[in-house]
């Protein structure tokens, strides 16, 4: 089982199975959010939606690959959609996570998801329900120091994983752009920036663009679909899309993999056959 | 067809399947919706009521205006002058019928009292008896008024809170007013949203409590920053001081807030209303609060405040309160509480909130759980007053909600650049100067208010557009009245930047009415606190209702307290609990009556 090392001292002696990373941190992350703020509307509501994704995962996956799957990224999905999906009704919640799961097992390539699951599921929500649910985005706290912390945990982790790169990129194109749009819009430019000090942000930057299965995988290519994904956003802002980083994703992250499996065919085909044989035997 | 292809068309079926659903139940929705009569008797027969619009026909031609405030804060300014359109009803003279006081929120503008002429029509005499000219540059401009009878001398008094200076008025016998602000020992200045009369300790004095807004220090004409904004959308701890303030008997007031236990918090409370929740014989308070949780005190004895906003549910999720209601919703004799919030179509939907008391609920065991979503009264818009009523006289409380916040140019909307800096770190959203400014947009504006009609089966439906009160003015107060004594509930809509609109409404004539015009005498004069109960011993049944302090959102109803009775000839007895602790019992009552009963003096 491969396994990767978490922060500081745990990487002495503990180590974290890979598949089980993302869940505790999400989870940690809710749970001190919470504990800080209680910015879950209810447990309930949170518990339907980790219900309903880890229950679309298992009859899915069941059903399809005839085998029982590990759900710790239903698991996440569900806890993502959670967070974000704000609705004082339950269904959206259990909606957006069986969307977010099931888009894994329809929206596919080459027998990969195309798609950010959650951010999917998110997007679908705004869309086809927006007159029940919205989407977490002005409803949080905002104390600065939880902000630290939370950007802090989360950015530690990425570089755990080596997924930093795609945030930080993002984080250094969101606030050029910001300038620019200041510029187009002549708003403020700490109005056009506040976005990246909230909560939507945190989760956006944090854990849906550097999702391990929806990224490219070389860290040039990560770095120009997030600076891509940015400038779409960019442009969606000045349009005054409130969900704009969603959108972007939802659009780009699709994009940028199926271009970089072109691109991979392309190579695969100017090989001489005998170097691909021996790649695929090694 | 191979298996692998059957359960790939499963999948995808599942998947269509989800993305459907909610067009699905919309739709489901829309064919239970039924075919609305196009005439009002048709309507009053469906529905058992019709609302009127009557409001020059009856000599009320008010339009109110709101604030231009700092030039500093001008790029927002109609997102903040936002308020200030209130309406209050008293029996102002004594003739047995309700008038009603309007205020007005630009410098040089002036308020309005309408005085019932007894056939059906008002005149505005604020001018004459001294309460008109109250927006005067440097005191700041009116933001509501309740009526209260403070020296318990029979006549009704009058207090304005503004932003800015709170205005003071004895009524001297219902003819003129007596400016005593100066004396009373009042606040010199608050950003006051809502005040309560309430008598929190039972000893026969109106006490006032007055809840603020914006901080007390912005003075909003002679900015000296422009950090006054909200700290957070959630967490808002920068908010406006309330204030507890004791009467003294003799035309003062003492401020009791910290010794009260009501000073431990610096929310922005934007609506309060007082009734006895838990039936310990004194008055509680709930305060609703725009960027947080909203909170309950529970009254020790007359002496302190708890804050039990926790420990009785309600006071865990921020949202946005803005409007404090109650009623027996359940008609089982219990007070529930009905606040609204903000709910826009994909940007926030929060939710309007109906707390409903558990039924083991005790005096030291007070629980609420919110039913808003299962009786069908969540999903408003940009709510303000939500007022809790009978429209029908069926027995059963109907809901009143007032939408929309600033209505501009039409299709215009400023929310996406209200996301941009509400969702920021808090040194971002809390100074103007980083907000956006509106150029004139509109803001959750042209929404209509909300009509929920209470099936008395436990659902809640919306019938504004069939019964005749669709209004799409940015609504803020709403106030019931009772204007030519026929039993049926009128009301009162005080609209933000825009006229009052009054509503004649029409019952339908089989169901049957009665209301109790309480006079305390061992208890506050207004008898305000007091709870009614009528009981029928046959089923059990009971309901009931409390006098009234204030409550919605800068609105004070009627002070006589209406039940609707529907086919009912018979009410086994009415149970009276007056803040002084007197308990009057009043038996087989005559219905479809106004019943003037003062306090017995030995019960």
């Amino acid at each position: 089982m491969s396994k990767v090392a978490t922060t500081g001292f745990l990487s002495k002696g503990i180590t974290i199975p890979k598949q089980y990373f993302a869940p505790l941190l999400i989870t940690g992350i809710l749970l001190a959010a919470h504990i800080s703020f209680g910015i879950l509307d209810s447990y309930q509501k949170l518990l339907t939606a980790i219900t309903f994704a880890v229950l679309t995962e298992l009859v899915l996956h069941r059903v399809v690959t005839g085998k029982f799957r590990n759900l710790s990224s239903a698991y996440v999905s569900g806890i993502s959609a959670g967070i974000l999906v704000r609705s004082p009704l339950f269904w959206p919640f259990a909606l957006c996570a069986a969307i977010s799961i099931a888009s894994k097992y329809v929206l596919r390539y080459k027998g990969r998801h195309l798609f950010n699951p959650t951010n999917f599921g998110v997007v679908a929500i705004i869309f086809i329900a927006s007159d029940s649910a919205a989407v977490l985005s002005i409803q949080w706290g905002n104390n600065m120091w939880a902000m630290f912390v939370i950007w802090a945990v989360g950015l530690i982790s990425l570089w755990k994983i080596n997924r930093l790169n795609i945030t930080l990129t993002y984080i250094a194109s969101f606030i050029v752009f910001a300038w620019v749009r200041a510029q187009f819009t002549g708003d403020p430019f700490l109005a056009e920036v506040a976005p990246l000090t909230g909560p939507m942000y945190q989760l956006f930057a944090l854990f849906m663009m550097t999702d391990p299965k929806t990224t490219v995988k070389s860290r040039m290519g990560q770095n120009a679909v997030a600076f891509s994904i940015a400038l779409l956003e960019m442009i969606l802002r000045l349009n005054e899309a409130v969900y704009a980083p969603f959108y972007a994703l939802f659009i780009i992250g699709p994009i940028a993999l199926i271009i970089e499996d072109q691109i991979h065919q392309r190579k695969l085909a100017n090989k001489p056959k005998d170097e691909i044989a021996a790649a695929s035997a090694s | 067809m191979n298996k692998q292809r059957v359960i790939q068309i499963f999948v995808i079926l599942f998947f269509v399947s989800l993305l459907l659903a909610p067009a699905a139940m919309k739709q489901f929705k829309s064919w239970q919706a039924e075919e609305v009569p196009d005439n009002a008797d048709e309507i009053i027969d469906r529905y058992g009521f019709y609302l009127e619009e009557v409001s020059n026909e009856i000599g009320v031609d008010f339009t109110h205006v709101r604030p231009e405030l700092d030039s500093k804060i001008e790029h927002i300014n109609p997102q903040i002058a936002s308020v200030g359109a209130s309406v209050s009803v008293s029996d102002v003279n004594n003739d047995g019928y309700p008038d009603f006081y309007l205020t007005n929120s630009e410098y040089g503008t002036q308020n309005a009292l309408y005085i019932n002429q007894g056939d059906g029509t008002f005149e505005d005499r604020a001018g004459e008896m001294g309460v008109a000219d109250l927006n005067i540059d440097g005191s700041g401009v009116s933001m509501g008024s309740v009526w209260g009878d403070l020296n318990n001398d029979g006549f009704e008094d009058l207090f304005v809170y503004k932003w800015g200076r709170p205005e003071l008025f004895l009524n001297d016998s219902g003819s003129q007013f007596t400016r005593i602000t100066d004396s009373a020992g009042l606040p010199q200045w608050m950003n006051a949203n809502t005040a309560v009369w309430m008598d929190y300790d039972n000893d026969g004095l109106l006490d006032l409590f007055l809840g603020g807004y914006y901080h007390e220090d912005v003075d909003f004409w002679n900015l000296e920053t422009t950090r006054i904004m909200p700290d957070s959308y959630e967490y808002a701890t920068n908010g406006g001081r309330n204030f507890l303030m004791k009467n003294n008997g003799d035309g003062t007031f003492t401020d009791v807030t910290e010794e009260t236990g009501l000073l431990d918090t610096r929310r922005w409370s934007l609506a309060a209303s007082a009734a006895d929740l838990n039936g310990s014989g004194y008055i509680d308070l709930v305060v609703a609060n725009d960027y947080g949780v909203d909170e309950l005190y529970l009254n020790q004895n007359g002496e302190t405040f708890i804050n039990a906003s926790e420990s009785t549910g309600i006071g865990f999720i921020p949202k946005s309160g803005m409007s404090v209601s109650f009623g027996d919703v359940m008609n089982r004799g219990q007070l529930s509480i009905y606040i609204t919030n903000i709910s826009e179509a994909g940007v926030l939907m929060q939710g309007n909130n109906l707390w409903v008391p558990s039924r083991q609920a005790s005096a030291d065991e007070l629980e609420f759980q919110n039913l808003a979503g299962n009786l069908g009264v969540e999903i408003g818009q940009w709510g303000y007053s939500g007022k809790l009523l009978d429209l029908n006289n069926d027995g059963n409380l109907d809901l009143y909600v007032a939408n929309g916040f600033v209505s501009d140019e039409p299709n215009t909307d400023y929310w996406y650049d209200y996301t941009k800096v509400v969702g920021g770190n808090r040194n971002v959203i809390i100074d103007a100067n980083n907000w956006p400014a509106m150029n004139g947009r509109t803001f959750s504006g042209y929404q209509t208010n909300k009509i929920w009609m209470n099936d008395g089966a436990g659902r809640f439906r919306e019938v504004s557009s069939a019964v005749g009160g669709a209004l799409n003015l940015d609504s803020r107060a709403i106030a019931a009245i009772d204007i030519d004594l026929d039993g049926a509930q009128d009301m009162i809509i005080a609209n933000q930047n825009g006229p009052v609109k009054i509503y004649k409404n029409r019952v339908r004539e089989d169901h049957n009415w009665i209301s109790f015009d309480l006079e305390g005498t061992a208890s506050n004069r207004s008898a305000i606190g007091a709870t009614i109960r009528l009981v029928w011993d046959e089923d059990g049944r009971q309901v009931i209702k409390e006098v009234s302090g204030g409550d919605a959102f800068s609105s004070q109803s009627q002070r006589a307290v209406h039940f609707g009775l529907k086919q009912t000839e018979r009410i086994d007895r009415v149970e009276i609990s007056w803040p002084s602790g007197n308990l009057q019992t009043i038996e087989n009552p005559e219905i479809n009556k106004i019943h003037t009963i003062a306090e017995p003096q030995d019960v």
